[in-house]
């Protein structure tokens, strides 16, 4: 009789818990959709719904016209396209260059193998703000500076620590047996690397691009620094001038700016939504977050 | 004998050709750089006539005149005491409860991770329309409850916690890795703790909480070393103000070097930052063999 009884406290505890848990997880789900609801929300109102205090969340008339106004108003197609041609510049050089660097770490044998990967892992903990202002110099003097080339060159140059540990990481988990039977069939190091390694390394090569797209499309300081005539701006750079254009230029209402806003976001939600594994791949095999 | 060491001279030539792109970029964007910026953190440079030699004036100057120097480390150094260990702490208990055997863990896990993706200038615009003191959502949710809200961003005061507050919107980036971190223990420490009648609480505290401190620490590096580099939000919502409230450190170098035209004194701004950041991290080190538990170490 007692025994059963605990049983049954128990069971009610269990049930107290699962609700409590459910709760807490439900209410920051709601804190994090938010904002999003928010934006959504504003982005249909009319001039005059945007000041009413308290503030409604469904507006009373949709203002489907705000996304045609705001999206001749802000220079959406020029700067898309400047942001695609970067992103993608950037991604196919992030892509073989990094899985080249990657690849000899991984699968072929040097004497500075070691001290030089170390190199590269140690490149990570520098600060970007201390090659910035070189780096800068260095293509003002070689005349880039308003053009896209010092977005997009230097990925073709390794492609970045991170992804060069991600990509070394997962090759790490390929079979070597793999490597030496394409030897013994005559297969040369770039026929492996190329024919072999790269199909079977797909997964982290999506996860390598997708973290590359991100962190192009959200770049605000490149752009901002190298980018200054308005026909180069890419996505990010024309939201900002669009925002300070709420004063004196383009930008009418919050309403506007909400509609831009949620336009340049909305790639990157969309991506997500399809993307999702590789990015807790990425997080699976390197231990680190972007 | 001479064949196959003439085989390992092949790869090895191999190897260094697959090198070749990032041993260039290393010495071009990494390593030259890297000296031109000694340098240059000791000149007097305004990227129009040539750089003139002035010793560790850059330093002097900083270290003992510079007051927006001390306030822009000081502005930077709250962000990051206060945002990083909520950022884990909050994580970590989210990472938690998602971690019971939930129904519904992918819903959960994609909602949270939403605000990680979704960075730079949009969520800054986003958040000023939030925080906005006469129109915004925050404000209007509080004055529900009789509460006037703060000016937020326009408020010499509350800037920098609002700074924080948005920040903790993306606390779901962090999540993954705990779970991915809660995968990793081997659950015959869980079967074998039940065994001697160990219950939630103390499986929490002997076992989980132990066990991803290496994760914990590696997140705490990164967090860190992330909030000393904020720049894109607050060079979009605040400018550094109100009355330099918000003047985070790289927006200060920034606007020495691109603004200020000083790029010198912003040279020498981005090593001051290197050593803080390095500094931090070797204090963590050195403080890890306390608190982080490897598995197959001798303690």
């Amino acid at each position: 009789m007692k025994k059963v009884r605990w049983r049954e406290s128990k069971k009610i505890r269990s049930i107290l818990w699962n609700t409590i848990v459910y709760i807490i997880l439900c209410s920051f789900g709601v804190l994090v959709l938010l904002p999003f609801f928010w934006m959504i929300s504003s982005s249909f109102k009319t001039d005059a719904e945007i000041f009413v205090f308290p503030p409604k969340w469904i507006p009373s008339k949709i203002m489907w016209q705000n996304y045609p106004q705001a999206l001749t108003s802000f220079p959406f197609l020029r700067s898309l396209r400047n942001t695609l041609i970067i992103t993608i510049g950037v991604l196919i050089g992030q892509l073989l260059t990094a899985s080249m660097t990657a690849f000899a770490f991984a699968r072929l044998r040097f004497r500075l193998r070691e001290p030089l990967f170390i190199l590269v892992l140690s490149t990570m903990m520098i600060p970007y703000q201390v090659t910035l202002i070189p780096t800068y110099i260095l293509f003002k003097t070689l005349n880039w500076v308003d053009t896209f080339l010092p977005l997009i060159v230097p990925a073709y140059f390794g492609g970045g620590a991170f992804f060069i540990f991600l990509l070394r990481q997962f090759f790490m988990t390929i079979p070597i047996e793999l490597d030496d039977a394409a030897k013994i069939d005559g297969c040369t190091t770039w026929r492996i690397y190329w024919n072999i390694i790269l199909p079977l390394a797909k997964p982290a090569l999506a996860t390598v691009a997708i973290f590359s797209f991100y962190g192009s499309w959200n770049d605000f300081l490149g752009p901002l620094i190298y980018l200054n005539s308005p026909e180069k701006h890419t996505l990010s750079i024309a939201l900002q001038y669009y925002r300070l254009g709420m004063t004196f230029g383009p930008t009418r209402t919050w309403a506007h700016l909400m509609v831009a806003s949620l336009v340049v976001m909305l790639p990157c939600i969309i991506l997500f939504f399809f993307t999702q594994r590789y990015f807790i791949q990425g997080v699976v095999i390197t231990g680190l977050k972007e | 004998m001479n064949s196959i060491s003439q085989l390992r001279r092949k790869e090895e030539l191999t190897a260094y050709l697959f090198l070749l792109p990032w041993i260039i970029g290393f010495v071009v964007f990494t390593a030259g750089p890297i000296i031109a910026s000694i340098y240059l953190s000791l000149t007097s440079y305004d990227l129009f006539s040539s750089p003139k030699f002035v010793g560790l004036s850059n330093f002097k100057e900083m270290f003992f005149k510079d007051k927006l120097f001390w306030h822009s480390l000081k502005v930077t150094t709250i962000y990051s005491v206060v945002s990083v260990p909520l950022h884990i702490a909050i994580g970590y208990t989210l990472a938690l409860l998602l971690n019971q055997r939930i129904k519904g863990l992918a819903w959960f896990r994609t909602i949270y991770y939403m605000p990680a993706v979704v960075s730079g200038v949009s969520v800054a615009i986003l958040f000023q329309w939030i925080f906005n003191p006469e129109l915004g959502l925050v404000n209007a949710i509080l004055s529900k409850f009789g509460i006037q809200g703060p000016r937020w961003f326009a408020s010499v005061q509350w800037a920098l916690p609002t700074f924080i507050i948005m920040s903790l919107w993306s606390v779901g980036g962090g999540i993954v890795i705990y779970l991915a971190g809660f995968q990793g223990i081997p659950t015959e420490l869980y079967e074998s703790a039940e065994l001697d009648g160990a219950g939630g609480l103390e499986k929490l505290r002997y076992i989980t909480i132990p066990l991803t401190t290496p994760v914990i620490f590696l997140q705490l590096i990164m967090g860190i070393i992330g909030s000393f580099q904020v720049f894109t939000q607050a060079y979009v919502i605040t400018a550094g103000g109100p009355a330099n409230a918000t003047l985070f450190y790289v927006l200060y170098l920034y606007q020495n070097g691109w603004q200020f035209f000083r790029m010198g004194y912003a040279s020498a701004l981005a090593w001051v930052l290197f050593a803080i950041i390095v500094t931090l991290t070797l204090v963590i080190f050195r403080t890890s063999g306390r608190w982080v538990y490897y598995a197959g170490m001798p303690r």
